[in-house]
């Protein structure tokens, strides 16, 4: 609990009346929660270690309402919170004490789909897994699939910029997002990108996908929709240590394969799952890889032999390809049980996201083990092994006094050896409040400052989301100084032509 | 012109820039020097500042210099058995910097995305002349805002990209092309929305005047036999397609990528949701428009002899746009190269501009809606 948040505006909390009622004149009924016990359930998202009941909550279900809010917001010097369904690993959605909480909720409806241009149109309260349930019976799916996909909506996807295990083949959100509709800070509706591909002028939809809610609240998304391939087939791979299963994935990557998938795990959740699922995960292995190949059953085939010969050319122990759909369900059920497994195993775990090149996993691998022995704590390792997302799960116990804290210690000097071997702090979780005072570990101070002015230019007054991200707010107008020494010289040592 | 020897150089002479209120075009390899309206600027070359950095195929990243030749990047990777997935393409002389920030995406991009798509990571000085970094060197990052996308496509106006860290990809080990021809227009689209839309995995379909209708299917080799044999059926509703030997497909392809050959010195790049282009083709008829097109139809090179705007609004009613990006140097001064933008979004698109460059050092009189950024906010 060592992430402290902006302490609260005494004049807005003073106001707080007057706000509710100019929030029930523009959303009317029950769309305004403002019972200290109706607000409760509001008070976190997936970050479950932090909470904090909102001053309000908002549910509009027009656009024009969010406009209404965000003006008079706006003109009233009040701070929102946008929320989609939140599942925010990262505490992007976390309520402020001050902060009116922007539910985008109610916006659940399908708009249009096209299947010959291969777009569907939706609301940001639509879930993930929605929109491929609304096309599939036509033979599409949407790719990105995090794995809340259930219940995570496409707004907060857009927000985030989620991946998913399929992403080092389909992209994330970002590449399969067209256009969406935006509503400012200031209650101005634009519209960025459309249903067709790279519009003119520079790319700020690809800035507001994965901005975290912080530059503006999207209220309509154009996503592309991709024909569902043919077959899907799976090899489970069972390696004496992760270091031949990192060999094994670096020659398949080198072979030219891009599996749609491709996950390990560790001997702590190999087990884990095992005990949990019973899938016949094989228990005396070091790392288990899932290798995952989709498209025509053709390519399927060549490319499963293709795997399980490499696999073997790494020390593999086991190799098992799936014969039919069932068993390759069941290769999967560890792995997507993998965190409650890890759960069964101890009181709590702490979900960790970071990216490093891959060719250093078996030293960050090492090292994770060295600070897992001197934080004493245990942890367990599943990895999306394609791209280098390693999500390490931190063991503790909240009862113990003090344990969160060191697994959030533990957590960061993870991060921390994530950027160090040339990494990033978040592969795909977001960095929310989690990762904010982490910031300057990857970034230097130009750095995050030219990312906040970009901030002031959808949001001057820093009205949106503040306190995420970004682990000092500068004011606007510092930020706008040009510190320029005058007098240098015009460099006369340099050619001219 | 100022040909700075490194990105140390290059921040000096934009700060000295910034602080004498002196303009500056940024430069590649000067292959798109036609785009936009002419300008007297003075030039800064980013053409010494080549060279690999770091190239692990294995990791799938490379990080190269700005002003790397394109050519050298595609022959790097190609070693590799790698290439750069968004397909781009230019002029000899090309760098890899200027492509992705001029934002090339070729035939591959409807399904593999395009040069915003593949960035990274970067290293750029601002019109402040700040160095900064954004993105990072790994594959998976949404750390901070995703100011690599802004960089790419944004013509110079943002900043200086010193080093570009690019996603790679395995090169397919097999391509072929398959063709329907005589098709019209509507039965075209059909075709190819159909072959987009199917579990084939077809990477690229173009059509170009004539009526050829192009598939490319590409992958290993079991992969690629096996979808030939099944394309045909699943199109037999539409169209009659063979294989198309490499040496008579690749002009084609070729004209329908970059536009080339069409007759016209004024030409277009519409970018348009590929049901209306059959529509778009249409309604610029009586024009006497040459044309290709690309990405199932997303992308219509439009050539003429004049210069009618008409092009411009039709896009815009069929829910696109149109840049102008070759045409005679004063009806380049007098349209605009992108399509105007709505307002709001232009305002937005102005101050974030400024938040990179808010001394308007890079504003040259290239971009019409830069020069004229203040009006926005009178």
């Amino acid at each position: 609990m060592s992430i402290a948040m902006p302490a609260p505006d005494a004049q807005t909390l003073a106001k707080r009346d007057r706000i509710i009622a100019a929030m029930r004149a523009i959303v009317p009924g029950e769309g305004v929660i403002d019972d200290p016990d109706a607000l409760r359930p509001w008070e976190s998202d997936g970050l479950t270690a932090y909470r904090q009941p909102p001053m309000l909550v908002v549910l509009p279900e027009t656009v024009e309402q969010v406009c209404a809010v965000l003006r008079w917001c706006h003109a009233e010097g009040v701070k929102v919170v946008p929320r989609g369904s939140g599942t925010s690993l990262s505490g992007g959605a976390l309520p402020l004490a001050d902060a009116v909480l922007l539910g985008m909720g109610k916006f659940k409806r399908i708009i249009d789909i096209d299947y010959e241009d291969r777009v569907a149109v939706v609301q940001p309260g639509v879930t993930n897994l929605a929109i491929t349930q609304a096309v599939e019976g036509r033979g599409f799916y949407y790719a990105p699939d995090p794995s809340s996909q259930i219940a995570c909506s496409i707004g907060g996807n857009v927000a985030e910029n989620s991946g998913g295990v399929h992403c080092l083949k389909y992209g994330l959100t970002t590449n399969n997002v067209l256009g969406v509709e935006l509503v400012l800070m200031d209650g101005q509706v634009v519209r960025l990108g459309g249903r067709h591909l790279d519009p003119g002028g520079l790319d700020l939809l690809g800035v507001i996908v994965g901005s975290e809610g912080l530059l503006g609240v999207v209220t309509e998304v154009t996503v592309r929709i991709l024909p569902k391939p043919e077959t899907a087939r799976a090899v489970l791979v069972g390696f004496p240590d992760p270091e031949s299963a990192g060999a094994c994935v670096a020659q398949v990557i080198a072979e030219g394969i891009i599996p749609a998938g491709m996950e390990m795990m560790d001997r702590t959740a190999i087990h884990a799952a095992e005990a949990f699922v019973k899938v016949g995960y094989p228990l005396d292995v070091g790392a288990l890889l899932i290798v995952e190949v989709d498209g025509p059953a053709a390519e399927c085939d060549h490319l499963i032999d293709a795997i399980a010969r490499i696999a073997g050319q790494n020390a593999a122990v086991t190799t098992r390809v799936s014969r039919d759909e069932a068993e390759r369900m069941a290769f999967w059920a560890g792995r997507k049980a993998a965190f409650p497994a890890v759960g069964r195993i101890s009181p709590d775990y702490y979900c960790m996201d970071g990216t490093i090149p891959r060719r250093r996993l078996p030293e960050v691998l090492r090292r994770m083990e060295a600070l897992s022995q001197e934080y004493g704590l245990g942890v367990a390792n599943v990895f999306h092994a394609g791209d280098g997302n390693l999500h390490p799960l931190i063991l503790y116990d909240a009862n113990v006094p003090g344990e969160l804290d060191r697994a959030e210690e533990f957590g960061n000097d993870i991060l921390r050896l994530c950027v160090e071997v040339g990494g990033v702090l978040t592969g795909e979780h977001g960095v929310g409040i989690e990762k904010r005072d982490l910031m300057p570990v990857m970034f230097a101070d130009e750095d995050l400052k030219q990312q906040q002015r970009v901030k002031c230019a959808f949001d001057p007054d820093l009205l949106l989301n503040p306190g995420k991200v970004f682990p000092t707010l500068h004011r606007c107008a510092e930020l706008g100084r040009m510190h320029v020494h005058h007098g240098a010289l015009p460099f006369p040592e340099l050619e001219r032509f | 012109m100022l040909m700075p020897r490194d990105a140390q150089d290059l921040r000096q002479i934009v700060a000295d820039a910034a602080a004498n209120g002196t303009r500056l075009e940024l430069r590649g390899g000067g292959t798109k020097a036609g785009f936009g309206a002419p300008r007297d600027a003075g030039i800064m070359s980013l053409g010494a500042l080549s060279g690999v950095i770091d190239y692990d195929p294995a990791e799938l990243v490379l990080t190269v210099r700005a002003g790397t030749p394109l050519a050298d990047v595609q022959a790097l990777v190609a070693a590799e058995g790698q290439m750069l997935a968004f397909e781009p393409w230019g002029e000899p002389g090309a760098t890899i910097g200027g492509t992705v920030a001029a934002g090339v995406a070729g035939s591959r991009r409807v399904t593999a995305g395009s040069a915003r798509d593949h960035l990274l990571g970067l290293t750029a000085i601002s019109g402040r002349g700040e160095m900064f970094v954004a993105g990072a060197k790994v594959v998976k990052n949404v750390t901070g805002y995703d100011l690599p996308k802004l960089m790419a496509g944004s013509w110079g106006r943002l900043g200086a990209m010193t080093e570009l860290t690019l996603k790679v990809l395995p090169r397919p080990r097999q391509t072929v092309t398959m063709v329907a021809e005589g098709l019209s227009l509507p039965a075209a689209y059909a075709a190819m929305a159909c072959a987009l839309g199917s579990n084939a995995d077809v990477s690229a379909a173009a059509y170009v005047p004539g009526g050829e209708m192009l598939l490319r299917v590409a992958g290993f080799a079991p992969s690629v036999e096996a979808r030939c044999a099944v394309l045909p059926g699943l199109l037999a509703g539409h169209c009659a397609l063979r294989l198309l030997p490499d040496a008579v497909a690749a002009p084609l392809w070729r004209r329908a990528m970059t536009g080339a050959d069409l007759r016209g010195s004024v030409r277009w790049d519409v970018h348009l949701p590929p049901r209306h282009a059959a529509g778009l083709i249409d309604a610029l008829r009586p024009l006497g428009i040459d044309w290709a097109m690309d990405w199932g139809g997303g992308r219509i090179w439009i050539a003429l002899d004049r210069l009618d705007e008409t092009v411009r609004d039709e896009a815009a009613r069929l829910g696109g746009d149109a840049r102008l990006v070759e045409a005679p140097a004063d009806m380049r001064a007098s349209v605009p190269a992108f399509h105007p933008r709505q307002p709001g979004v232009a305002a937005l698109e102005q101050r974030v501009r400024r938040a990179f460059d808010p001394a308007d050092i890079f504003v040259t009189g290239r971009f019409r809606e830069d020069a004229d950024a203040d009006q926005l906010f009178a």
